[in-house]
């Protein structure tokens, strides 16, 4: 079987009489991928603060962390960042990633119909004061409206540090390498400029060792998540790489440390006859966890995604002696993941996810992306083919990050899920 | 028949012989072994590719030829119904359903597959997937040039070296490895040079606008001037020749006082004088034209003729540095430019050309020129004290042109425009 659908559809298209928020649509539907374990129990409390960090757009945590250090921290968009560098130098790496669900006042009257949800809430954050804690904020080279909200920031908010990072695509070290590295030089000549500690190297290292035992916590969670996902439910999972996003990193670590003993001490945790899928093009703008609820309770276990990738997108560990500004720049250029926002030279397209699928043994793709977003929909044939030439089973649809109504999500995704439990059945 | 209506025919009268004979070669390629590159507009590094006797093919331009003859609808759907988003740049998705539909160029004849694809990043991310699906289209090289963003309005020696260095070591190979031929930095300097003397002219005749009645319209007639030089033709000879004959042309039109020509031939009274930011609509330009001229609007500024390179701003290619100037060209383009330059040209051009108001003509495909015009438009305003205006289309789907709906908003403008001029208010 290929392709359930050409995913022209467009998420929460449909009605239905539940609100938005939570489980949209899903209550009709048995609560499933150790949801019911969830909200009770250690794990449940972990849940529960990292859920409280992320709708806290007003981002308390970040506030007081500035009272109690007197650090700058600074905000950076999607997808990546060298947070190493901001650590080192004392500042606090601050992830946005849009307003979620928040009622749009202002962010309408700077963006067209037909442009993603991500930069209005963006501005409408930073334009009733949210942000305000923010002594700067990173725009990556991800796409033209990232890219222009960079200057737009410099225009709405003149005295604070904007920098527009503009990640290399050449990925030869004499070329990108040197230029990343000029890039990343100057933003730490920035931020030391605005009051932050001068760059050095021995801090430099510690700060690759912190955010390395990060990320080898987040790629062990991942691992429990392909091998037992009834254990570590991706709407738990995304909400805990979420408060990653605010928290000091040496914070973040403790709490998976914690969420994880929690989740495999609860007994409560038991296997579903649910389908395997990888969720895939949801990258900047976040989906709604209602939405990740909805594929859930759809009879989806959810065992890889590119959501919250920041965390992800250098694949293992970066060097932690020697240079450690080289070491970030061989990072990047050498082991980050393919991604729809770089050019990929070598690989054929798609063969990454397709990769991604085997290992996590999934049955099926679904695509889920941002409505109007470039990247991810301009690659998107490209990875479908991919896909089908792998016979992988997929599906697609799109959202928007303040979508209340699941309904034809969770149809859409019940469907291919029993589609896919029967095919898995037949082959049996 | 006037003098300058004869110099005016010969100056279009050499466009079109340039563009058949370029789209003639092409279709002969496979039969004379000319080598062909495709690459894009903004940052296209034309004369490199024809010091390597390598034509260039522009999907853009063929994708707006496309859009003009009327066939974008049908290749837009073709590219849809083979799973390309509804959400995303009809340009890309219009080459696609060209390709699939037998490659057939503006001029009736096939277009070559590329012996490389010359993927200048230059101010639009769009490229970068453009050819990302071109190459599996194609299954041929593709060399990227990555061209850094001008973030902090300015251009630095290390993103100059970035881009000469890529050139050096990635470019020139990839195109020596396509046409079979040595690099000969005599021949780019020649090129050049005769690119920079194109340059001049445009300048001269784009800045013509600022004479009162305006000689041209610098968007709707603009498009047709950058022809050549945004496209296959900078750095030869004929591009010289042609801009010294539309030179030539402009300067009688200014002498005889006359305004531009419209689709209807001469323009009448010259009643407003607008700044245009944003690409034309395609499909139905000549309509779309008409809303100005009929109410005897001429366009004295845009920045879309821009996107080829921002000339007027005193950029001129420079053969004393062949590779830092391709590299200077690349990075100065418009959608390159970040939102605060943008915005100062905007003013700028609505004090210099001495404009009525700016006119933002937001397209849905494009997220480059787009995302960011709404507080352009409110800075222009607020800095010019100049009423501005704002409509939606798109380049090539004619799904996105309402003409009723452009047209209102369109008098509303011109209406508000005449109301602060008499004091009447304004906003
Ligand atoms: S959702 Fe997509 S188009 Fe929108 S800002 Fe993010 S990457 Fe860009
Ligand atoms: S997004 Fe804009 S600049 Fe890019 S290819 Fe499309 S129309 Fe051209």
């Amino acid at each position: 079987m290929t392709g359930g659908g050409r995913g022209h559809g467009r998420g929460g298209d449909g009605s239905c009489g539940c609100g938005p928020g939570e489980g949209g649509c899903g209550s009709a539907a048995p609560a499933a991928a150790g949801e019911a374990a969830a909200g009770a129990g250690a794990a449940g409390a972990v849940v529960a603060r990292c859920t409280a960090l992320m709708q806290d757009l007003r981002l308390g945590s970040v506030r007081a962390w500035k009272e109690r250090t007197g650090g700058l921290a600074v905000g950076y968009m999607p997808v990546y960042v060298p947070r190493e560098v901001l650590h080192a130098q004392g500042v606090l790496p601050v992830g946005i990633a849009g307003g979620g669900e928040m009622e749009i006042i202002r962010g309408d009257a700077y963006y067209q119909s037909y442009i993603c949800h991500i930069p209005r809430s963006t501005v409408e954050l930073g334009l009733d004061g949210s942000l305000d804690c923010l002594d700067g904020m990173l725009f990556p080279a991800i796409c033209d409206v990232i890219r222009n909200l960079s200057g737009m920031w410099k225009m709405l908010f003149p005295g604070k540090l904007v920098r527009y990072m503009d990640v290399p695509q050449d990925f030869d070290p004499s070329m990108g390498g040197v230029f990343w590295r000029h890039e990343i030089r100057s933003l730490a000549e920035d931020l030391a400029a605005r009051g932050a500690r001068p760059l050095e190297d021995g801090a430099l290292r510690d700060s690759i060792r912190a955010y390395n035992a990060n990320r080898r916590r987040i790629r062990d969670l991942m691992e429990l998540r392909r091998r037992e996902p009834w254990k570590v439910p991706t709407h738990e999972l995304y909400v805990v790489l979420r408060a990653g996003l605010v928290l000091p990193v040496e914070e973040h670590t403790a709490l998976l440390d914690e969420y994880r003993e929690a989740a495999l001490a609860d007994p409560d945790r038991r296997p579903l006859d649910q389908a395997r899928v990888v969720v895939t093009g949801s990258f900047c703008e976040q989906p709604p966890l209602g939405l990740i609820k909805t594929l859930e309770r759809a009879g989806c276990y959810i065992v890889d995604d590119d959501f919250v990738q920041v965390h992800r997108w250098l694949k293992g560990d970066v060097r932690e002696d020697g240079d450690p500004v080289e070491n970030l720049v061989r990072a990047f250029l050498e082991d980050s993941i393919a991604h729809p926002t770089r050019w990929i030279d070598r690989d054929r397209k798609g063969e990454e996810l397709v990769a991604r699928v085997r290992e996590s043994r999934a049955e099926g793709v679904l695509f889920c992306a941002a409505s109007f977003c470039d990247p991810a929909l301009l690659d998107q044939p490209m990875i479908v083919a991919a896909v089908e030439r792998a016979g992988i089973p997929w599906t697609g649809f799109k959202f928007s990050e303040n979508t209340g109504q699941f309904q034809v999500i969770r149809e859409q995704a019940g469907t291919f899920a029993d589609s896919i439990k029967l095919w898995t059945g037949a082959q049996a | 028949m006037s003098e300058a209506q004869v110099r005016k025919d010969r100056s279009q009268e050499r466009q079109k012989q340039m563009i058949a004979e370029h789209y003639r070669r092409l279709a002969r390629c496979g039969e004379t072994g000319e080598k062909n590159v495709y690459t894009y507009v903004p940052g296209n590094l034309t004369e490199l590719m024809r010091s390597f006797h390598a034509l260039p093919v522009l999907p853009e331009i063929n994708a707006l030829q496309s859009g003009m003859r009327g066939k974008s609808r049908d290749y837009i759907a073709a590219a849809e119904r083979d799973g390309h988003s509804e959400d995303v740049c009809t340009y890309v998705k219009c080459d696609i359903g060209m390709k699939r539909s037998g490659n057939v160029g503006p001029t009736g004849e096939r277009l070559p597959d590329p012996d490389l694809l010359l993927l200048s990043y230059t101010g639009c991310f769009t490229f970068l997937k453009w050819f990302e699906l071109l190459r599996e289209e194609y299954d041929c090289p593709v060399v990227m040039l990555h061209v850094p963003y001008q973030g902090d309005g300015v251009i630095t020696d290390a993103m100059r070296k970035y881009v000469v260095d890529q050139l050096r070591e990635k470019v020139i190979p990839a195109l020596e490895k396509a046409t079979g031929r040595a690099y000969d930095e005599d021949l780019l300097r020649e090129n050049l040079a005769r690119s920079a003397k194109a340059e001049d002219d445009l300048v001269w005749v784009l800045q013509s606008a600022r004479n009162r009645p305006s000689p041209i319209d610098a968007y709707f007639g603009g498009v047709y001037y950058i022809g050549p030089i945004f496209s296959a033709f900078r750095g030869t000879e004929d591009a010289v020749l042609y801009y010294r004959e539309l030179r030539e042309e402009i300067e009688e039109r200014l002498r005889l006082g006359k305004g531009p020509v419209t689709p209807d031939g001469d323009m009448g009274e010259e009643r407003f004088r607008v700044v245009v930011e944003g690409p034309p609509n395609w499909t139905s330009f000549r309509e779309f034209w008409k809303m100005f001229s009929d109410e005897g609007a001429v366009v004295v500024a845009s920045t879309y003729t821009k996107v080829g390179g921002t000339y007027d701003l005193g950029f001129r290619h420079d053969p004393s540095r062949p590779l830092e100037t391709l590299a200077e060209y690349c990075m100065g383009c418009y959608t390159n430019l970040n939102l605060p330059s943008r915005v100062d040209l905007l003013a700028r051009y609505v004090e210099e050309y001495a404009a009525d108001g700016l006119l933002v003509n937001s397209v849905k495909s494009c997220n480059s020129f787009s995302a960011g015009q709404l507080l352009m438009l409110r800075e222009v305003e607020k800095r010019t004290g100049k009423p501005a205006g704002f409509i939606e289309s798109d380049l090539v789907d004619p799904r996105y042109f309402s003409a009723a709906n452009i047209k209102n908003r369109l008098e509303s403008w011109f209406q508000m425009i005449e109301q602060k001029r008499s004091g009447g208010g304004g906003r």
